[in-house]
């Protein structure tokens, strides 16, 4: 019996489990890069006009650190410049959800144990999480391929944006399919894949905010998402590009295959350890809820705080020489003057990140409001809410643990952020405080983010999740690409991160950081009413 | 005696299905009670409304005198749970979770910890995401009967214990009502809650079916008899409460050279004519099986549909 015996069967299997969620997945993808092509194509009708956001965009690091770097000033490599990096982002967090769904997460659960029992081969499971993964990846290509064809942009560049975003997912398929080997936990792989997927973005971050004669831009060619950039699509389609990361793929995924030969069922290649025999203090003391929800947050705390600050210490890093590395042409010059001069090109860079950063430590927030959720449907608050801790205290101190997280992952990243960017420009005296005051100032937008969480699981605790998720989500498309897409001010306001002042450099005005940090407040209480009159489990 | 758990007529839905339909339960102070019911009769829904996780529909519930939804915590100080599927913060050592709820629940010995730690057999150094069913099981048990509580409520908590175990588990609770504790013990396993409990409740789709001391229950069920008697006996099929009645005649080397056996199950309430019918007969050798509660279970949950009295001591139909 070969190793991959029965995989066709499972795959037809996990094609079932998958039937909702692959066919979402996909659309939302394909909707992206339908919608933003549809946008370029009608909103920016001459090219007089699209030229001057294309100038706009290649002299402001700041917007290029974002998206990535952009080719042209056709509608087509605009479409490409706007949502590529996104739609690839996303590509490869779809493909580490299902590759860990159907390999870690089912050995962890039990069910891998049951079918290895059948007449299954040893790395079935691992070949279907994959091809899964890469047939989602191939079916997001064509879509997205069909789409802005469909919408008017020429179809070999078409052709090249679907398959870079494709190649990009494929990609991460592999890296999750390691991932899946390394950690004995579905949690541990996917948060594996996951900082495999920050670090290329922020590579690919930095090389594409150096510009094109900056002596960091072979940053990013050490990106797989900077590689789906330099496909560069409708303008130049380079199609060997696409080597790169296919090739990467397949070396991956044999060095995932290869590290499951080496294991047991079960375990992972990193080995457990033994912990106390006794509670500690802290889970003895007077305030033993939030003793527990800080032993069990601590950890992804420390992850979080460490991967934001190596974040905020590459922005940081090259602010300062961000606008000597666009060259000295007359052009970038006026460019330069009518931004402000080289010192508001900085802080407006800073400002950005700061968004960004704020966005990404709502995502942490969410995710330990949301804990809650899981722990409910495992049945795990069952022992905690039969002794004599109530509900409130129950999710009060993971409420206050989450806010509390987030303002050390911010004070942490504004931290590193200013010692970076303070020692390159030889003055950490003012940066530090200047960025870690900017950095705290997203913390009321954070807040209101995982209040929604936290009203959603009070009153509606069913679709809480995917609520939860979809919120923040929003509060960032409209905070990040509101503005590109010209959407209406009243709709780019609904998210609370529009609100935050633009700091560094902007003006700070303390009143709608308090309208913030009360509807945060609201809507926490809102989730602590509804949860006291509802059933659990 | 004070009653420490008093349900009547429970009602609980969630949307159009009926999860309890007029429960009652009661459980005296000092008793060991059997709740016993197939999978998907409410047994964890009356458990987890007797927690205050669920708000009850209609019914009244009354916990160690109180009500379980608006004095959950309080009422909590007093009583320790064992839920069926023990699911634990993985990344917590099992020391670590004993020494959590104890603290949660307002105390627990240290010393007895230790113990129970000695007579589970329990590695409390290990992650609980490594412990087996069984060992998780145990982390709760442990939890549970080093607290200083008045009430344990057991949601099948021996479900994953091998037999060594099993018996460690019999012999604390035996300790705990000598200690004057009171039990509620949700099971599957009737030879455990016959040698556990006082009283038992049968629930079946949401209702209480049978309800009582674990030997008044005993008389709404047959004995099984098995005798070997000198001559057929007279109008034995005539009887009532006879069923299943099966006469052979054998011929035999006692002294009248020939006999009859005799198989029958009776009603215990009518055993006593029976015994007479059979001694008129002469009997050579007889066999009698008390009922055990498996046939009290197996009556009520073999034939669905079949039988279901509305009050719980009204009989059971032949």
């Amino acid at each position: 019996m070969s190793s991959l015996t029965g995989t066709g069967a499972l795959a037809r299997l996990a094609a079932r489990r998958d039937r909702v969620m692959l066919p979402v997945w996909i659309y939302v993808l394909t909707i992206f890069v339908v919608s933003t092509g549809y946008s370029f194509k009608h909103l920016y009708k001459t090219p007089a006009s699209r030229e001057a956001i294309t100038a706009g965009i290649a002299h402001d690091p700041a917007t290029l650190a974002i998206a990535g770097p952009v080719y042209g000033s056709s509608a087509g490599a605009l479409t490409a410049y706007k949502i590529g990096a996104a739609c690839a982002v996303l590509a490869a967090l779809m493909s580490i959800f299902i590759v860990i769904r159907h390999t870690r997460a089912d050995e962890e659960a039990g069910r891998l144990e049951l079918v290895g029992s059948t007449g299954v081969g040893r790395n079935a499971a691992l070949a279907v999480g994959v091809l899964i993964a890469a047939a989602a990846n191939a079916a997001a290509a064509a879509l997205i391929t069909a789409g802005a064809a469909a919408v008017g942009l020429p179809a070999g560049g078409a052709a090249a944006l679907g398959l870079a975003i494709g190649c990009t997912g494929l990609l991460f398929a592999a890296v999750a399919a390691v991932a899946a080997q390394l950690s004995g936990t579905a949690r541990g792989a996917r948060s594996i894949g996951i900082c495999a997927l920050i670090v290329a973005y922020l590579m690919m971050s930095a090389g594409a905010a150096a510009g094109t004669s900056g002596g960091l831009r072979w940053v990013l060619w050490a990106s797989p998402l900077g590689w789906a950039s330099e496909v560069r699509p409708f303008t130049g389609d380079r199609w060997l590009v696409l080597i790169l990361p296919l090739a990467a793929s397949a070396a991956v995924a044999a060095v995932s295959a290869a590290l499951a030969a080496r294991r047991d069922l079960d375990a992972g290649l990193v080995p457990p350890r033994r912990g106390r025999a006794n509670a500690s203090r802290l889970l003895r003391g007077p305030l033993a809820p939030l003793g527990l929800a800080w032993r069990l947050q601590r950890a992804g705390l420390a992850g979080w705080a460490a991967g934001a600050a190596v974040f905020a210490a590459a922005f940081g890093s090259i602010a300062g020489s961000i606008g000597s590395m666009l060259g000295s042409s007359p052009a970038v010059r006026t460019a330069i003057a009518r931004l402000g001069g080289q010192p508001a090109i900085t802080d407006g860079y800073l400002a950005a990140m700061m968004t960004l950063l704020g966005v990404v430590v709502a995502g942490y927030a969410v995710s330990v409001v949301l804990r809650l959720r899981s722990d409910e449907t495992a049945d795990r608050e069952q022992l905690l809410l039969a002794t004599a801790a109530g509900r409130l205290s129950w999710v009060g101190s993971q409420l206050l643990v989450a806010g509390a997280g987030a303002a050390v992952v911010l004070g942490t990243a504004g931290l590193a952020a200013g010692l970076a960017s303070g020692v390159r420009a030889g003055d950490p005296g003012t940066a530090v405080p200047r960025l870690i005051g900017a950095a705290f100032a997203q913390l009321p937008a954070v807040l209101v983010v995982a209040g929604v969480a936290a009203a959603l699981f009070g009153l509606l605790p069913r679709s809480c999740v995917a609520a939860g998720w979809t919120a923040l989500g929003l509060a960032a498309a409209l905070v990040v690409l509101g503005p590109t897409l010209r959407l209406s001010q009243w709709a780019q306001d609904i998210s609370p991160f529009t609100h935050v002042p633009r700091l560094p450099g902007g003006s700070f005005t303390a009143e709608p950081l308090a309208w913030l940090s009360a509807a945060a407040a609201v809507l926490a209480a809102a989730g602590l009413l509804g949860l006291r009159r509802r059933d659990i489990g | 005696m004070t009653e420490v758990i008093a349900v009547a007529g429970l009602r609980k839905s969630y949307g159009t299905t009926v999860a309890l339909d007029g429960l009652d339960l009661s459980v005296a102070e000092g008793e060991v009670h059997g709740f016993l019911g197939p999978n998907g009769s409410g047994k964890t829904t009356t458990i987890r409304i007797l927690l205050g996780l669920l708000r009850a529909d209609g019914g009244s519930v009354t916990l160690l005198g109180g009500d379980p939804w608006r004095a959950a915590t309080a009422l909590h100080r007093r009583l320790a749970y064992v839920p069926g599927d023990v699911t634990l913060w993985p990344n917590l050592t099992g020391g670590e979770i004993i020494g959590l709820l104890g603290r949660l629940r307002g105390g627990m010995v240290a010393k007895r910890v230790a113990g129970l730690l000695d007579r589970f057999e329990l590695d409390p150094t290990k992650k609980a995401r490594e412990y087996s069913k069984g060992n998780r099981q145990k982390v709760a048990l442990i939890s549970a009967l080093a607290a200083d509580a008045e009430l344990l409520i057991l949601d099948e908590p021996t479900a994953g214990l091998d037999p060594l175990m099993e018996a460690v588990f019999r012999e604390c609770i035996e300790d705990e009502a000598r200690a004057g504790r009171t039990v509620l013990l949700s099971s599957h396993i009737l030879s455990e809650v016959e040698a556990l409990c006082q009283g038992v409740t049968i629930i079946r789709a949401g209702r209480t079916v049978e309800s009582g001391t674990l030997a008044g229950l005993r008389h709404l069920t047959r004995t099984s008899i098995t005798a070997d008697v000198a001559r057929r006996p007279d109008g034995l099929d005539r009887l009532p409460g006879v069923h299943d009645l099966d006469v052979q005649d054998f011929a035999g080397a006692g002294a009248g050279g020939a006999g009859a056996r005799v198989r029958c199950e009776v009603d215990t309430g009518n055993l006593g004519e029976v015994l007479r019918r059979l001694a008129d007969a002469g009997v050579l050798s007889m066999v009698s099986q008390p009922p055990t509660l498996e046939e009290l279970f197996l009556r009520h949950y073999a034939a669905p549909g079949r039988g279901l009295p509305g009050n719980a001591m009204e009989g059971v139909p032949a």
